[in-house]
């Protein structure tokens, strides 16, 4: 059974409110789902260290990394992807206080 | 017939021979819906508009005496997970109520190249996370064949849509079953591409190593078609390949098919009508000359909560997104800490916050290894168990040992569910996905055909076969289909 603590933990890390209830339905339901993940424990997987990042792919050779460079964009597009932002001033997204 | 029972086939001859327009037949969908939808609940949005304007440019077209494509004038749905330019996009979330599509998916690109019709965007379980339909923000998908019980899920909208006419086909996407169970379901066809097979630019994101989009058809014709109008590389989606190098199985027969039948899967907890269904299907294909070998998955055992822990970890990081300040729902704040917690906490159901702690507790620190690691590297097992179970496709038609061509198992459990029925109980809505989630984690192709009934109630077949053994499905299912019927 995870604690009340943890659950409140884990939704600060998740930057997730949740309310007094939600809080109590969730220590339940994690602690029926982390029980069940002890399943795993039973595979052995003592042969099979874990794979490197790159081999984590279904298709390695299709792991095709690009550049990290902006791709210019349509200006309509540009636009409608601003009008989407709840808060924006011309071409910049508002954000509020970090302080 | 009704004009809303046609296949593509049948639709596209239809239009070919000018014995109806594709606005008459954009119209007769559009009725049905207006007709039924009500009460079945599959569409979020009904692009009216657009359908029209799409269906006179084809009839134009049509006039001219120009040739058209197989698709051109068929209307269809899309799962309100992918994008389609200037329509809402909801994910059937709170959080994207709002929200309007800046471009097109790359598969709705394709379709609206080809000339389809698109009547509207399809309900699902929020973030196309659960197995029933229940999760969505707007109410469940109901079953056309008992509307007291579930589509099945994730793509519960595009499933019913396309069993209750109100589409002649449908795109879903299947993360650990959200095609095949819904298709089960509703007594449809659905078909899960192999992982790269399809673009998945313009999907919203869940679990990105197991995502792919794929069609709902009311046969297996039409998921041909469909699938082939869809697949492919996209520059824009880095996991896609070139499907050209792969082969063809047009001539593969029942009669020389070996079928695996893995002994993991017919175990307690099996409805039984399911398991006499699926079992007189192998009977069929075993009368027609199949031979029928039974193999062993070790690790399939594990494939739950394998990915139980894999998607919900890739869920918490791609869901971090919704922010409360690119897009969608904003909550009111004083700073940003406090826009991202009431933002999420307002925007997002029970179930995805549910994923979302899973996948953030399996990734923290000291949980890690335990859980995400420990999941991966049961993943690679899970993988070797299909590995060794197909004939490799170098080996061509006949190799030596127990190898098989294809495998056959229940798509689900049991059959659809009532409305409510496991709400409550997460871990055994769950359960529901024990012969689907393999298949996402192995990256492999299977598709759930429409076996039997179970009472008024579908059930489907799945057959999985080997990466990008599509066509080698696809030409065995149409057999068995005819062999059903």
């Amino acid at each position: 059974m995870i604690s009340k603590e943890e659950v409140k933990h884990i939704a600060k890390l998740a930057r997730l409110e949740l309310t007094e209830a939600e809080i109590t339905k969730m220590q339940k339901d994690l602690s029926a789902i982390l029980d069940y993940f002890n399943l795993l424990k039973k595979a052995d997987t003592g042969q099979h260290p874990v794979l490197t990042k790159s081999q984590h792919w279904v298709f390695p050779e299709s792991n095709n990394l690009r550049k990290d460079e902006a791709i210019p964009q349509k200006r309509e597009v540009v636009e409608k992807i601003i009008q989407s932002a709840p808060d924006k001033k011309d071409d910049y997204i508002k954000v509020k206080n970090i302080l | 017939m009704e004009l809303t029972e046609l296949t593509i086939k049948q639709a596209h001859e239809g239009l070919k021979n000018k014995q109806f327009s594709s606005k008459e037949l954009t119209l007769a969908y559009l009725e049905n819906i207006k007709k039924t939808d009500k009460e079945l609940n599959a569409f979020l949005t009904v692009t009216e508009d657009l359908a029209i304007s799409q269906a006179e440019k084809v009839d134009e077209k049509i006039k001219k005496g120009e040739e058209i494509n197989l698709l051109e004038g068929i209307p269809c749905a899309i799962k309100d997970a992918i994008l389609v330019e200037g329509q809402k996009c909801t994910a059937a979330s709170k959080i994207l109520e709002n929200y309007v599509a800046p471009y097109d998916a790359t598969v709705v690109k394709k379709l609206k190249e080809q000339g389809a019709v698109i009547l509207g965007k399809t309900n699902l379980d929020e973030f196309a996370m659960g197995g029933s339909g229940e999760n969505s923000a707007f109410g469940p998908a109901k079953n056309p064949h008992d509307k007291t019980r579930v589509a099945g899920g994730s793509s519960s909208g595009s499933a019913a849509s396309v069993a209750a006419n109100e589409a002649c086909f449908a795109l879903g996407s299947d993360t650990g079953g959200s095609i095949r169970l819904p298709s089960s379901f509703c007594g449809v066809v659905g078909l899960k591409p192999t992982y790269g097979a399809v673009s998945r630019y313009g999907l919203i994101a869940f679990g990105s190593s197991l995502d792919q989009i794929g069609p709902i058809t009311k046969n297996v014709e039409d998921a041909k078609i469909v699938f082939k109008a869809i697949s492919g590389k996209d520059p824009l989606d880095a996991t896609s390949v070139d499907l050209e190098k792969f082969k063809n199985y047009k001539n593969l027969k029942i009669s020389n098919l070996r079928i695996g039948v893995p002994k993991e899967y017919f175990v307690k907890g099996i409805d039984k009508e399911v398991e006499k269904i699926i079992k007189n299907v192998i009977k069929k294909a075993e009368d027609a000359g199949a031979e029928i070998i039974e193999i062993s998955l070790p690790s399939v055992e594990f494939a739950l909560a394998c990915y139980y822990i894999i998607a919900p970890s890739e869920a918490s990081a791609n869901l971090a997104r919704f922010d409360g300040i690119k897009y969608g729902l904003s909550a009111p704040a004083e700073n940003l800490l406090d826009v991202y917690l009431k933002s999420k906490g307002r925007g997002f159901g029970a179930e995805v916050k549910r994923r979302i702690m899973i996948g953030t507790y399996t990734l923290s620190s000291g949980y890690y290894d335990a859980y995400y690691k420990k999941a991966q590297e049961v993943r690679s097992l899970i993988k070797k168990d299909f590995k060794e179970a197909f004939v490799p496709p170098e080996a061509g038609s006949r190799c030596g040992g127990k190898k098989v061509d294809l495998i056959f198992c229940p798509v689900s459990p049991c059959p659809g569910i009532k409305i409510g029925e496991k709400t409550d109980d997460p871990l055994s809505m769950y359960l529901m996905d024990i012969y689907t989630v393999s298949v996402n984690l192995a990256g492999l192709p299977a598709i759930s055909l429409p076996a039997g009934k179970a009472g008024s109630l579908p059930v489907g077949l799945q057959i999985i076969g080997n990466h990008f053994a599509e066509s080698k499905i696809l030409a065995i299912a149409s057999e068995l289909e005819k062999l059903l019927k």
